[in-house]
């Protein structure tokens, strides 16, 4: 397994943000983390990625403990946060080499991986145009190859279609299609549709609880609904915990 | 490496923000001449140019904070903070990398500072490049102050506080342009608790040539550097622990 979470909680004044969820992610797997605004889907993935200190249970990526040993967590993982995150005052090119450079790569080989990623997400229009001049899908185009830059075993990607045009989410498709299999993928979203298409198995979520865990196809016949969408109100609506 | 990569990175983030380079720079400079001015035709003591340019020099140094507190806290806000947070970096990459590009800046203000000064008739001497140096501690105070308050504040925050309180703090407690006791002992005694006025006797001392006379305020200064240092770490830390 490439991701173990076993039993975490995370309160936030009270708020139970994530509520004793364990979770099994297997290597090479494209797992959706689905639920209404505020089910807990940023926490647990912050949770992961080191930037979310959490009251109980334990966090392991890759083997390792994401509390005591997160300098080798974060040696796997490339994170597209729910925000677009890009420094705003860089090109685009400059943002793609900074990222190698944080992770410790030379300066030839951010230069080779910034040039691919801006072929890769048709950015090289916009090689050396400066962040803040970006519309907000090109921005968020950006902000997601940017987490690819470092090559990670474990990529997160927080609500990545958010504000991307037609034409970018399915270019983004194809790119994920692409890293299906050879990297582990955890991703949020909110179109159901781009989690059925894509997931190898989807987790449910409200109120920090895991309803459901398992493929598509299991919860629509679980539930007896018509559709994939169907399925996951229903589940939503009446779903208790397990 | 990953430190140099960041570092160079603040740095563009700081060259690319005109307004930065015109209140650090050109401000002092507009304000020694004219505070040179006023002094050529109504003489006071204070206005003379071996009193008043360190005290500018001071005085631009607290641009300073405001650079880097807006560094950090602008990272913070736009969640580019939280991405780099994921990357395999230690604090003291994130740490240095934020304070390094700041040197050379403090180096270039004062160097701009003292070189107008020169062309108002400060009379060229190897002190100049002693002040210089002996000013850098002050320097390194404002710098971390600056991580410091953004690792705190929101980049509002950081607007009125560095920006706007921070600076006329620090052109009003440091007796940069009147005499301190003008005030009133009192003032002048909560005055020489904080850094700013030990920073500009030092700043002053160094220029006369009196070494010797350096102390303690230097002590004062170093201790208000550690200080922020310390605090700016300690700080940072726990931010990277709950981003
Ligand atoms: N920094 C924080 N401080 C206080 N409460 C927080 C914080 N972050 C999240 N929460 C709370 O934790 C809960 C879960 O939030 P989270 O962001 O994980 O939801 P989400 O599933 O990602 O929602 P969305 O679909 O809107 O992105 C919410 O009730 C939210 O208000
Ligand atoms: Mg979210």
């Amino acid at each position: 397994m490439m991701i173990r979470i076993s039993d975490i909680t995370k309160s936030y004044k009270g708020v139970k943000a994530v509520d004793g969820l364990s979770l099994a992610v297997g290597d090479g797997e494209l797992f959706s983390l689905l639920g209404v605004n505020g089910a807990g889907k940023t926490t647990t993935i912050k949770t992961m990625c080191c930037l979310c200190p959490f009251d109980s249970g334990s966090v392991e990526i890759g083997g390792f403990d994401v509390v005591k040993q997160p300098e080798k967590v974060k040696e796997l993982i490339g994170v597209s946060p729910q925000e677009t995150a890009v420094a705003r005052n860089l090109s685009v090119y400059e943002n793609l080499v900074l990222m190698g450079g944080v992770h410790g790569f030379s300066k030839e080989k951010s230069k080779n991986i910034a040039e691919e990623m801006i072929s890769k997400f048709n950015l090289s229009k916009f090689r050396d145009m400066q962040a803040k001049k970006l519309s907000g899908g090109w921005q968020r185009r950006l902000s997601i190859a940017m987490a690819l830059v470092s090559d990670p075993k474990v990529l997160f990607l927080d609500e990545p279609t958010l504000g991307l045009d037609v034409i970018a989410r399915s270019e983004l498709w194809d790119v994920i299609r692409e890293l299906k299999g050879k990297v582990t993928i955890i991703l949020t979203t909110h179109y159901l549709e781009e989690a059925e298409s894509l997931s190898d198995r989807v987790g449910i979520m409200r109120d920090g609880k895991l309803l459901f865990c398992g493929k598509c196809d299991e919860l629509v016949s679980g539930t007896g609904a018509k559709s994939f969408e169907d399925a996951f109100v229903k589940t939503v609506k009446e779903g208790k915990g397990e | 490496m990953k430190m140099t990569a960041f570092s160079s990175r603040v740095a563009k983030e700081i060259i690319r923000d005109p307004l930065s380079l015109i209140f650090g720079l050109c401000f002092p400079v507009v304000l020694l001449l004219l505070l040179s001015a006023i002094n050529a035709n109504v003489p006071v003591n204070v206005f003379d140019i071996e009193k008043l340019t360190p005290g500018i020099a001071v005085f631009g140094y607290s641009f300073l904070t405001l650079f880097s507190a807006q560094l950090v806290s602008g990272d913070r806000c736009s969640a580019m903070l939280i991405r780099l947070f994921t990357a395999p970096m230690s604090a003291a990459d994130f740490i240095l990398g934020y304070m390094l590009p700041l040197f050379p800046m403090a180096v270039v203000q004062s160097i701009v500072c003292f070189g107008t000064a020169m062309l108002l008739g400060l009379e060229p001497s190897v002190n100049i490049v002693f002040a210089v140096l002996l000013l850098l501690p002050s320097a390194l105070f404002f710098i971390g102050l600056g991580v410091l308050c953004g690792t705190f504040l929101s980049e509002k925050a950081v607007g009125g506080l560095c920006g706007a309180l921070l600076t006329n703090l620090t052109a009003f407690a440091s007796g940069a342009w009147f005499d301190l006791s003008l005030v009133g002992s009192a003032f002048r005694k909560i005055c020489e608790l904080l850094p700013f006025a030990h920073s500009v006797y030092i700043g002053r001392n160094a220029l006369s040539g009196n070494f010797a006379d350096i102390f303690p305020d230097m002590y004062y200064v170093l201790g208000y550097m550690l200080a922020a240092m310390i605090f700016a770490v300690i700080a940072f830390m726990r931010k990277m622990k709950e981003a």
